[in-house]
């Protein structure tokens, strides 16, 4: 009841001096329009951009390293073992790149509740002959359907389409850069051989882009078949198991327990591609310095027109304070004011920055790079609009604290003797 | 009488100011007024009535000595404790009428009772208009206080006064502003509030023939009450 008094108040005077409260409206409602627009955009940019790498890259990523033996002979013999061992000789052996029962552990990780999703990778350094000369590759053989659900790798497929590769025995997706230097198209034949000897005849049937140059000029995929047969291995040879999680938060301890549980080495998302976050926050931490000055100087806007009201007032103040309405009450009001006029404001720029973003959204942005995007990228993420609206607030909350002190410490009699 | 009776009670008020000299402006000043009372004080200009009146309305907390509200005491109450007895147990009538020039006359009168909350919207509503008829601007009621002749604002500000039903009405040359037609006008209700209705009214005035027509004249020199 009371504050429904103080309200019925506050919005009497706020009608009362419409065209200025209308005035101060306006500026939050431009600060709060540039912030969802450049929060939109931002993110929307910084999303894109992570997607180029993050969505490709798995959380955890087991492999097998090439290295030397960790247990020399001379180690294991019992009259060295106190003695200072130098001689080292065995060196790696090439038992291929693949996993240890690369199959096995496969199947194991998809039972594991922790695990969102398993695609396993056959890689294979090979040569594309083109004319008299090769160019050094590596060819991925990849299980298109895991791929595309975890990765979306059909995403990047500028030709032909990822199915081609389950239908066609010896199919091959090329990168564009390569096709390029091959002046290779859909249904043309590409020859290839492996670092291991082994020769195939492979049929195009898509051409994928990245849109990163060095990847784009060198990788191709196939089916996980054609890559364990250029390898000159079996269908249990895999090099990689990529794994997503369900918590990509947890990547760094599930890699080490999957790294000793399935004797590889796993790699985790966050050390791999720690510099891509650190634009990202960059990039967020500019939009919001942006927003939070344009809403500061809405909050000195609103500062002053409550200043000038409040010495406009003066009578009114006084004659409420009389008739007995305490300092708080008064104070209430003026700051009840500001925020209708926050409120306000600030919901209007939420349909203003909707408004922006939905056409930004629909600007044409085709670029070499991208071959996907073709309008630039807005992210529409509803936390945006929360944390708009209560930045409105808290700024007219801040703008209205001072005015409204001031009113609540007017003092009556002053005003009224003094007439 | 049984003190019951007293409305307003107050004993040795003394009061300083301190710039930019010292000055005692209140020299010690006890008076009681009671229920049904029309009590008017005069003086001369400075001689310390108004600041006497306004240490009585409770608003100015600055002085020494004890002031009794309806048997209760106000020294040392807090800004909204003090703010609380003003709305429900005194009414004000200023020189100066003192409307919200936003709001409709009849929104005006109904606002400290609004504050006070004891009656619903529509029975204060119906409360104000009674006060607006008895002072004969009812017709007025929806216009905004801003379209008023000033005989009529102050006519507003007495109905304003009294819708709480206050303990006691208290003015400040609430006939300063007005010509004389309208100014025996404010005088003939208040002279029926306190015989009628048993209004107690306390009115620091200047206004000798205002003045002379009241229950009892209080007048001051110097800080003190002489007669």
């Amino acid at each position: 009841m009371k504050y429904k008094l103080l309200l019925y108040i506050a919005w009497n005077l706020l009608t009362a001096r419409l065209r200025q409260s209308i005035i101060a409206g306006i500026g939050v409602t431009f600060g709060i329009t540039m912030f969802i627009t450049l929060m939109g955009f931002m993110t929307g940019l910084n999303g894109l951009l992570d997607g180029l790498i993050l969505n490709r890259t798995p959380h955890i990523r087991l492999y097998n390293e090439l290295k030397a033996s960790e247990q020399q002979p001379i180690e294991q013999h019992p009259d060295f073992s106190n003695h200072l061992l130098m001689q080292r000789s065995i060196k790696p052996v090439d038992r291929g790149r693949g996993l240890y029962n690369g199959a096995a552990a496969l199947e194991a990780l998809k039972q594991d509740p922790r695990v969102f999703g398993v695609a396993p990778k056959t890689q294979s350094q090979v040569f594309y002959h083109v004319g008299t000369t090769d160019i050094t590759g590596l060819v991925q053989g990849i299980d298109p359907a895991e791929e595309e659900r975890l990765y979306h790798v059909s995403d990047y497929i500028v030709k032909g389409e990822l199915e081609g590769l389950k239908r066609v025995e010896n199919g091959i997706i090329l990168g564009y850069g390569i096709a390029e230097k091959m002046l290779a198209d859909l249904g043309d034949m590409v020859q290839v051989s492996s670092a291991t000897g082994e020769k195939a005849t492979l049929k195009i049937v898509g051409l994928y882009q990245s849109g990163l140059a060095e990847v784009d000029n060198s990788q191709s995929y196939v089916s996980l078949a054609t890559a364990q047969k250029l390898a000159g291995q079996g269908a249990g040879y895999f090099t990689d198991i990529q794994i997503k999680l369900h918590d990509l938060t947890r990547a760094p301890e599930l890699a080490k327990e999957f790294a000793s549980v399935y004797r590889a080495q796993a790699v985790d998302i966050q050390t791999a591609n720690a510099q891509f976050d650190t634009g990202s926050s960059i990039r967020n931490l500019i939009s919001y310095a942006v927003s939070i000055t344009l809403l500061i100087v809405a909050g000195f806007g609103i500062y002053n027109i409550l200043n000038m009201m409040i010495y406009e007032k003066m009578d009114s103040i006084a004659i409420l304070k009389a008739t007995g309405f305490s300092g708080r009450d008064v104070q209430w009001i003026f700051l009840l004011l500001s925020m209708i006029i926050g409120l306000s404001g600030g919901i209007l720029g939420l349909g203003f920055g909707y408004a922006l973003s939905s056409l930004i959204d629909v600007l044409p942005f085709e670029t070499e790079a991208l071959p996907t995007i073709k309008t630039y990228p807005v992210n529409f993420d509803p936390v945006y609009y929360f944390t708009g609206v209560s930045f409105a607030l808290a700024t007219t909350w801040v703008a209205g604290w001072f005015p409204a002190k001031k009113a609540s410490k007017i003092d009556p009699v002053d005003i009224i003797r003094g007439k | 009488m049984s003190t019951s009776q007293l409305v307003l009670e107050a004993k040795d008020i003394r009061k300083t100011f301190h710039d930019p000299v010292t000055v005692e402006v209140l020299k010690g000043v006890s008076l009681e007024v009671k229920k049904g009372e029309f009590v008017s004080i005069i003086g001369k200009s400075g001689c310390g009535k108004s600041t006497l009146l306004y240490i009585l309305s409770t608003m100015d907390t600055d002085y020494q000595g004890s002031l009794r509200l309806s048997g209760e005491t106000t020294d040392n109450q807090s800004p909204k404790a003090l703010a609380a007895l003003r709305n429900a147990y005194i009414g004000f009538v200023f020189q100066f009428h003192y409307l919200l020039s936003e709001f409709s006359v009849l929104e005006n009168v109904m606002l400290p009772g609004l504050k006070l909350a004891r009656k619903s919207r529509e029975e204060l509503e119906q409360h104000a208009m009674e006060r607006l008829q008895m002072l004969g601007i009812a017709d007025q009621a929806q216009k905004k206080a801003s379209m008023l002749s000033g005989g009529q604002k102050q006519r507003v500000a007495i109905a304003r006064a009294l819708i709480n039903d206050p303990l006691i009405v208290m003015g400040d040359e609430p006939t300063g502003n007005l010509d004389r037609k309208n100014s025996d006008l404010v005088f003939d209700i208040f002279r029926d509030l306190a015989s009628e209705r048993g209004q107690a009214l306390l009115v620091v005035t200047h206004d000798m023939e205002f003045a002379a027509k009241t229950d009892r004249i209080i007048e001051m020199d110097d800080g003190r009450i002489i007669s």
